[in-house]
């Protein structure tokens, strides 16, 4: 069994990879992303082991307790991340479920990921390579945290399963998401607040001088969770501590044996529940379309606004909104910033909106078909994309840009921030307009989680990403860089002059984005089709 | 069968001429030649993979021919989009709609990217959500629909601005008896009335019963076009499909696939 769903998932893989050539430079990517990021955690661990073990071992403790809680969250919010391995689909083999549980368990190692795990858990074992005592207790702790990361993906997965069934619980825990993302920022500035009060807005450094003071602690706490008891095994043993060693390998043990169990009972569940039967969402009337004229262009409008509300992978865009000046003030407030934070909220959202259309095609997905074949002109198609933001970002950032300014009790800075915000937003949508007719690239499919990448389409989508950008930072350069001038030197001029060129820049960068991208858009309708069609 | 030199015939609601379309390194549609005559009820049959969606996708603007000509009623789609699109209503196999519409929405969507007025849709959605049966769920969204409600309103949305010839890709399939047969009493009348329709089918009875004339398409060519009796030449369509396309099993084999046997 097992052999066979290692063999499965590597026969799953390498079609994947024979299908495009993109999928195949994206799993190089990311696999060299992982081993660049574990030779320096490898590097950086046994340079620390040598010259103090005991920090080195609160710092892994600590970094392990993360990968650990990484490895059971990050399936919740990406599922439909990678279902080749949904017991759901091994239910008509009737295969024993104890032989299934192990077949499962090992085929979950086969993914860069898993790989990266290990390489990563194994390699920081050599921090201890003083001692070998620490040694072998840290490569037995590698394999035990391995299992913990990989069964505990598992057993969440499939025990929340049923949950996930429901479309409508999907769509709010996706959503939901964006808060527990957000706040680990704001976080780690309130755990490091009390030792650093000098204005520093970096929130997750370096193990330098907060060490003592954050990570001990820490450490010494997560290393009594089944998060943290792997990795703060080898330390113990190190420090000659058999009985504190004994106890955290029966702590991680333990957990895996309970994980084991759950992840058995779930499955068993799994194998018999069948899915679906579930309430259908409602809307009553026409919504948007009764209200929008009744043009192409408004029904293109209504339908985007439509989608803003209904879809998540729109709708976490706007959840960020309200949360993003929450985050700033928390970080202006914690690190000793001030409230001078806040005046970057209104770009910040300007941005998020702007840039939230920049792959509206491959949000269409292949649903995009009725635009083609209806033959939707270029300029109804980009100005009912684009209007929506518009209509609601303009007077969010004026808002926010007045807010900020006030809390900040910066009013100097009030027209060089309305300038920059209202420029990015031009230049986003502007930009957006014209790249979404043309850097289509792979993203979540309707229903499918806004966190979840298409694996594989990491390198097109960080291309077409990189490329939009660079347009808008190059678009709102002038802007920008009047803004910033104006707020340094605290001088009206300026400020009025960004405020001016920022508008400016809007306009241009909206009216030329929408007209240069209805004709790219007009060009290339059936290929943008075909686009979204090998992706689907 | 059209011979392959014969140029468009403008009287025709679709004319296909020498389509070809490869994707990688196989080649999907390879000299397809085809007249849907105006009026007619017409079927496209073949077996999986034959490529009668292909065909239909390049006859309907919806992916670009490597070679060949498309004229609808006597105008060439590829070179004049604008003018052709208008007299298509496509209802296209295996694309998502924009689900997160309740099916009044999807429907007004249709009408209004065609450039309908409000009343117009209105009217024409209503008469549309009662043949299809779909009253009832006018305010549900479409990601929750069935399969069969999903297909029967992207049908509606494919009719809504009354096109002069419609083209289904596998209309039928997933829709119940009751609701089959509603959509092709739907279909003779807008036929009756002077319009073209196209489907694409792998069931050979219903087209028989169903269509005036038929094309059997595999391996991405027309082995043969006309009337359907001028097709099935006194056979009944399915004997006439099996013996163009081949490939037929003689029934034997799978003797231990019977209950009494051991399932060793």
């Amino acid at each position: 069994m097992v052999a066979h769903l290692v063999r499965l998932r590597l026969t799953l893989l390498g079609n994947t990879l024979r299908r495009s050539v993109w999928q195949a430079v994206g799993l190089v990517v990311a696999t060299l992303y992982g081993l660049s990021v574990v030779t320096l955690a490898v590097t950086a661990a046994v340079a620390g082991g040598l010259a103090d073990p005991v920090v080195t071992g609160q710092v892994l403790t600590v970094a392990g307790s993360a990968v650990v809680v990484a490895w059971w969250v990050v399936p919740l919010f990406a599922f439909g991340l990678d279902s080749t391995l949904d017991p759901q689909r091994f239910a008509p083999l009737a295969i024993p479920r104890r032989r299934l549980l192990a077949g499962l368990a090992v085929a979950a190692l086969v993914s860069v990921p898993a790989l990266v795990t290990v390489l990563g858990a194994v390699g920081v074992a050599f921090a201890w390579v003083t001692d070998p005592a620490a040694v072998a207790a840290a490569l037995l702790s590698a394999a035990v945290a391995v299992a913990l990361c990989v069964l505990g993906a598992r057993a969440v997965t499939t025990l929340l399963a049923p949950l996930l069934d429901s479309r409508r619980h999907r769509e709010v825990l996706m959503v939901a998401a964006v808060v527990p993302l957000l706040a680990v920022g704001p976080f780690f500035a309130w755990v490091t607040s009390p030792t650093r009060g000098d204005g520093g807005e970096v929130t997750v450094s370096g193990p330098g001088d907060l060490v003592p003071a954050v990570v001990a602690p820490a450490a010494e706490l997560l290393a009594w969770t089944p998060l943290g008891a792997p990795w703060a095994l080898p330390g113990a043993v190190h420090d000659g501590a058999w009985g504190l060693a004994a106890a955290r390998l029966g702590i991680a043990v333990g957990a895996l044996v309970l994980l084991v169990v759950v992840w058995d009972r779930a499955l068993a569940r799994a194998l018999v529940a069948p899915r679906g039967g579930r309430a259908g969402g409602t809307a009553r009337g026409l919504g948007w379309f009764g209200r929008l004229p009744a043009t192409p262009t408004g029904a293109v409008a209504a339908r985007c606004a439509t989608y803003w509300v209904r879809d998540p992978r729109y709708a976490t865009t706007l959840a960020l909104v309200p949360l993003l000046p929450a985050v700033a003030v928390v970080l202006g407030l914690t690190t000793g910033a001030g409230a001078g934070l806040l005046l970057l909220a209104a770009p910040v959202v300007a941005f998020l909106l702007g840039f939230a259309v920049s792959d509206d095609v491959g949000y269409d997905s292949t649903a995009f078909a009725l635009h083609v074949a209806s033959g939707v002109p270029g300029r109804a198609d980009r100005w009912g994309r684009a209007l929506p933001v518009l209509v609601v970002g303009v007077p969010l950032v004026v808002a926010l840009a007045v807010v900020g300014a006030a809390v900040a009790d910066r009013w100097v800075a009030l027209p060089a921030v309305l300038g920059l915000a209202l420029g990015v937003l031009g230049a986003a949508l502007g930009t957006s307009s014209v790249a979404s007719a043309r850097l289509v690239y792979p993203v979540p499919k309707p229903g499918q989680s806004a966190f979840s990448t298409p694996q594989g389409a990491t390198t097109a989508t960080v291309v077409a990403q990189m490329a939009a950008f660079a347009v808008i930072a190059a678009l709102t350069l002038p802007t920008t860089a009047l803004a910033v001038a104006a707020v340094l030197l605290a001088s009206v001029p300026l400020s009025l002059a960004a405020a001016g060129v920022g508008v400016a820049t809007a306009t241009a960068a909206v009216v030329v984005g929408v007209r240069w991208g209805a004709r790219v858009y007009e060009r290339r309708l059936p290929e943008l089709l075909a686009q979204v069609r090998s992706f689907a | 069968m059209t011979h392959p030199t014969a140029p468009p015939d403008p009287a025709a609601a679709l004319s296909l001429r020498g389509l070809w379309r490869r994707f990688g390194d196989k080649i999907a549609v390879s000299g397809v030649d085809l007249d849907v005559p105006a009026g007619s009820f017409f079927g496209l049959v073949g077996p999986n993979g034959a490529g009668k969606t292909t065909a239909l996708s390049m006859a309907t603007g919806l992916l670009r021919p490597d070679f060949g000509t498309v004229h609808v009623l006597g105008t060439d789609l590829w070179a004049r989009p604008d003018e052709a699109k208008p007299l298509l209503g496509v209802l296209p196999d295996g694309v998502r709609l924009f689900d997160r519409l309740t099916g009044a929405q999807l429907l007004t969507y249709s009408g209004l990217l065609r450039g309908l007025d409000r009343d117009t849709v209105a009217r024409r959605g209503e008469d549309l959500l009662r043949a299809m049966d779909l009253l009832a769920d006018r305010d549900t969204l479409v990601v929750d629909y069935s399969a069969g409600m999903t297909k029967k309103i992207a049908l509606a949305g494919a009719m809504i601005h009354a096109p002069r010839v419609l083209v289904l890709d596998e209309p039928f399939e997933a829709v119940d008896p009751v609701s089959a047969a509603n959509i092709r009493a739907i279909l003779q009348r807008y036929v009756d009335g002077g319009g073209t329709v196209v489907v694409s089918s792998h069931v050979m009875d219903l087209v028989q019963r169903t269509c005036s004339h038929v094309a059997i398409i595999a391996g991405g060519h027309v082995l043969d076009a006309g009337t359907v009796d001028a097709v099935r030449g006194g056979q009944s369509l399915e004997d006439r499909f099996v013996a163009l396309v081949g490939g037929r099993q003689e029934s034997g084999g799978l003797e231990w696939l019977r209950t009494s046997s051991d399932s060793g």
